[in-house]
């Protein structure tokens, strides 16, 4: 098979490419899942059941496309995972009680009496919250170089914020998509503040990033890769003042616009993607390993390949279907 | 405390408290699909009324096996980078496997298997619940192999300290696998029953008189008769597999610590490691040697052949017996339930009372269970590849005390909530009023349990 021939490189691009993609669309999926959750009300008005619907046959799923990627990691990258991972031994910690806070309060307030399920509530809030900050916090010091003085806590600090607004962005898109009546208008509103915070952002991100790199900074400059990626904020913002003229001119009820909003976001994380995965490659940690050093085995990688030709599409097609499935506005969710 | 300590009881903690869950959905699948086939191949919607209530115990039980397995993925990195430098090879694959071919299947069918009864057609949503429970049992096969590749390790060789793949088909196919395997998958489908069991007696007790608990009590009990001499029997194969392959493990169960012909077997003792001797033995002469080598002189090795070489004595011993006595509890209980169903419509009170006291007997066995075998294989991590301590991480042990901390903190507060939410939706569907339509007469009833 093809597989035996692979040489050294294009398995490591391979694997490169194939944890890029589950980062991507954990981002995109778990996204939506953990905005909503920050956006969900402490205080209960009639609105908390149909939120926490509009996730429910997805989020299970969502959440294993970073145990994927953390896999892929792991398995392929092996010294990048327990490097990464030790040097954010305690953020990942928080960020992994975040996540049980958040995956088990989902079921349990589904569950409980009426008056619990408030507290259920608020752990589901608090849960998403802390993933989320975690999440852009742990980013904000990969993009360092695992750096852990003043400068680099302030920079993860701003990508802590960065990527939450960014959560809560899709999220609202998310409720557009999903919802109709006084919670559309609602998430209507929260996109629109959603969209003004990812795009400051974005633009602080993108800044300091140019001023902490300074190999990052000459790939900017240089033709034509810099091109490329001077394009990307550009177009990033073109899309976000789009998306902000979309959601303006949404009408007041139910509309087949109401998932363009979703789109132009998982675009906007596409590009932001693309920017952070054009500037480091090749490599797998900012300035210290590459993806040759870090590489693992390559014949237990082309072994593991050979059923990950066949069963990624398959993955891919069944997320499909059941997002088909589930497709349209919001039913009053029911176990049965 | 130093790192290594503390990263074990980490991981310790971590893994006990994950495999709780997983134990309980790998069958509860299972019974999910019989339950959901029940349904279809009658007309009465008794079977559907288990499969509601106890599709919910699934997802709750799913969600925590999911959030704490998530926890584990990390840890390898965080606290154990030797694990993946030194066997990363055959261990990666492994992994990567039980991700694709299983994890997203379960999560991805389970959205259709909870919320898409009205949303697919019928047929989508059977073939769903089978997925689910194909799925559950996929992760059990791809972790299960590389749990007894690290017991008994082969298809692999060994350069400068690193494993590397020789031939998949006997890494998969290890010496311990088949064994490991079906034991764990019986232990699951034992897990659930005595769950199923439990909860409908204490449903029953609260007064609920609906024939869905009642109909779940029994098929969970026929279930565990007929699982639990099945266990005994792949249990003890497992045993002799053990003995041939790491025979300091047996020596460890059994308290044997010089090689003995006619081993006795010990129904109590107290292990003393430092006097290298048991205190207090309660024996049968010659028993061990007879359960383990078929002869009642037959020879088996002691602990003192193995001295730096063999795992800590006292938890395998002690784990061992709680495995074994209450695998005898549940012969007992199980085949007495058994007998009553088959004559009479209702248990007598104080042996539902034992099926509620039961209710988590799967857990504790369980845990014995794995406990046995993962304390047994100590000192290592890998039998004779990889020490447990040259694996563990440099981080300073602050930081592992900070995350041992909050886990035992948060997995306290999870269980309580768990076993709380559990009784509170038994008094839930407690206060449900029976299905009252003259077409469930009691004889289309009769038919739909056939």
């Amino acid at each position: 098979m093809f597989i035996d021939n692979l040489t050294t490189e294009s398995l490591g691009n391979i694997y490169i490419g194939l944890l890029g993609l589950a980062i991507l669309i954990y981002a995109i999926l778990d996204g939506y899942d953990l905005g909503i959750g920050v956006l969900l009300p402490v205080k209960d008005e009639g609105h908390n059941d149909k939120m926490i619907a509009s996730i429910g046959p997805y989020w299970d799923a969502n959440e294993t496309w970073l145990v994927l990627a953390v896999g892929i990691l792991l398995i392929a990258f092996p010294s990048a995972h327990s490097a990464l991972l030790q040097s954010l031994y305690l953020p990942a910690t928080v960020m992994l009680l975040g996540l049980i806070l958040r995956g088990v309060s989902f079921d349990f307030r589904a569950k409980v009496i009426e008056h619990q399920k408030q507290q259920w509530d608020f752990t589901f809030k608090l849960g998403s919250l802390i993933t989320a900050l975690a999440q852009g916090y742990m980013l904000g010091i990969y993009v360092t170089g695992l750096r852990s003085d003043m400068w680099a806590q302030g920079f993860a600090a701003l990508s802590a914020v960065g990527v939450t607004a960014a959560y809560v962005f899709i999220g609202a898109c998310w409720l557009i998509a999903k919802t109709t009546g006084d919670l559309r208008a609602k998430a209507i509103v929260w996109a629109k503040y959603g969209v003004l915070a990812l795009a400051l952002g974005i633009a602080a991100v993108s800044i300091t990033n140019l001023m902490l790199h300074e190999d990052v900074r000459q790939l900017w400059l240089s033709a034509p890769t810099g091109l490329v990626l001077i394009a990307i904020p550009i177009l990033s913002f073109t899309l976000l003042g789009i998306g902000y003229l979309v959601l303006q001119r949404l009408p007041s009820i139910e509309s087949a616009g109401d998932k363009l909003p979703f789109f132009i976001a998982a675009l906007v994380f596409t590009l932001c993607f693309c920017a952070f995965a054009l500037s480091y490659y090749p490599y797998v940690i900012p300035g210290h390993m590459t993806i040759n050093e870090t590489l693992s085995n390559g014949e237990s990688l082309k072994f593991l390949l050979i059923g990950a030709i066949f069963v990624v599409p398959c993955i891919l097609l069944y997320t499909v279907m059941v997002y088909r499935i589930f497709s349209g506005k919001l039913e009053t969710l029911r176990y049965h | 405390m130093d790192v290594f300590l503390l990263s074990r009881l980490q991981f310790a903690l971590n893994i006990s408290f994950h495999i709780l869950f997983p134990t309980i959905t790998m069958a509860l699948g299972w019974f999910l699909f019989y339950f959901k086939l029940r349904s279809n191949l009658s007309a009465h919607p008794v079977w559907m009324r288990i499969y509601r209530f106890w599709v919910k115990v699934f997802a709750l039980s799913f969600a925590l096996g999911v959030v704490s397995g998530v926890t584990m993925s990390f840890q390898f990195g965080t606290n154990w980078p030797g694990f993946m430098e030194r066997v990363g090879n055959i261990a990666g694959p492994l992994l990567g496997y039980e991700v694709l071919t299983a994890f997203f299947l379960e999560a991805t069918f389970l959205g259709i298997m909870l919320f898409g009864m009205h949303r697919v057609p019928n047929w989508l949503h059977t073939l769903s619940t089978l997925i689910v429970a194909l799925g559950t049992t996929a992760s059990a096969f791809w972790i299960l192999a590389l749990n007894s590749w690290m017991q008994t390790p082969q298809g692999h060789e060994v350069i400068d300290g690193v494993a590397y793949a020789v031939s998949w088909k006997a890494i998969i196919f290890n010496p311990s696998f088949p064994y490991r395997f079906f034991h764990m998958m019986l232990a699951s489908g034992l897990t659930a029953s005595f769950l199923i069991a439990g909860l409908s007696a204490y449903r029953i007790l609260l007064g609920d008189n609906k024939r869905a608990p009642t109909l779940a009590f029994k098929t969970a009990t026929y279930t565990a008769a007929l699982l639990i001499p099945l266990q005994i029997f792949v249990g003890d194969l497992h045993g002799l597999n053990t003995l041939e392959h790491q025979p300091q493990k047996v020596a460890a169960m059994e308290g044997i610590w010089e090689t003995t012909e006619g081993a006795p077997l010990l129904l109590f003792a107290i292990p003393d490691e430092e006097e290298r001797t048991n205190k207090f033995e309660i024996a049968i002469p010659n028993g061990a040697s007879f359960i383990l080598t078929h002869d009642i002189n037959g020879k088996l090795q002691g602990l003192n052949d193995f001295e730096g070489e063999h795992p800590p004595v006292a938890p395998v011993f002690f784990s061992f017996r709680i495995m074994v006595g209450m695998g005898m509890l549940m012969l007992l209980v199980s085949w007495l339930g058994s007998t009553y169903w088959l004559r009479k419509k209702q248990l007598p009170t104080w042996l539902s009372k034992f099926f509620v006291g039961m209710t988590f007997s799967g857990w504790v066995a369980t845990l014995a269970g794995w406990y046995v075998t993962e304390i047994g294989r100590q000192p290592y991590l890998v039998s004779g590849v990889l020490k447990t301590s040259e694996a563990v991480t440099q981080i300073p042990a602050d930081n592992v005390l900070i995350s041992f901390v909050l886990y035992s903190a948060i997995y306290v507060f999870l269980l309580l909530a768990y076993l709380r939410t559990l009784m509170v939706m038994c008094r839930k569907a407690s206060d449900v009023e029976e299905y009252s339509r003259p077409e469930f007469t009691q004889f289309k009833l009769q038919q739909a349990e056939g």
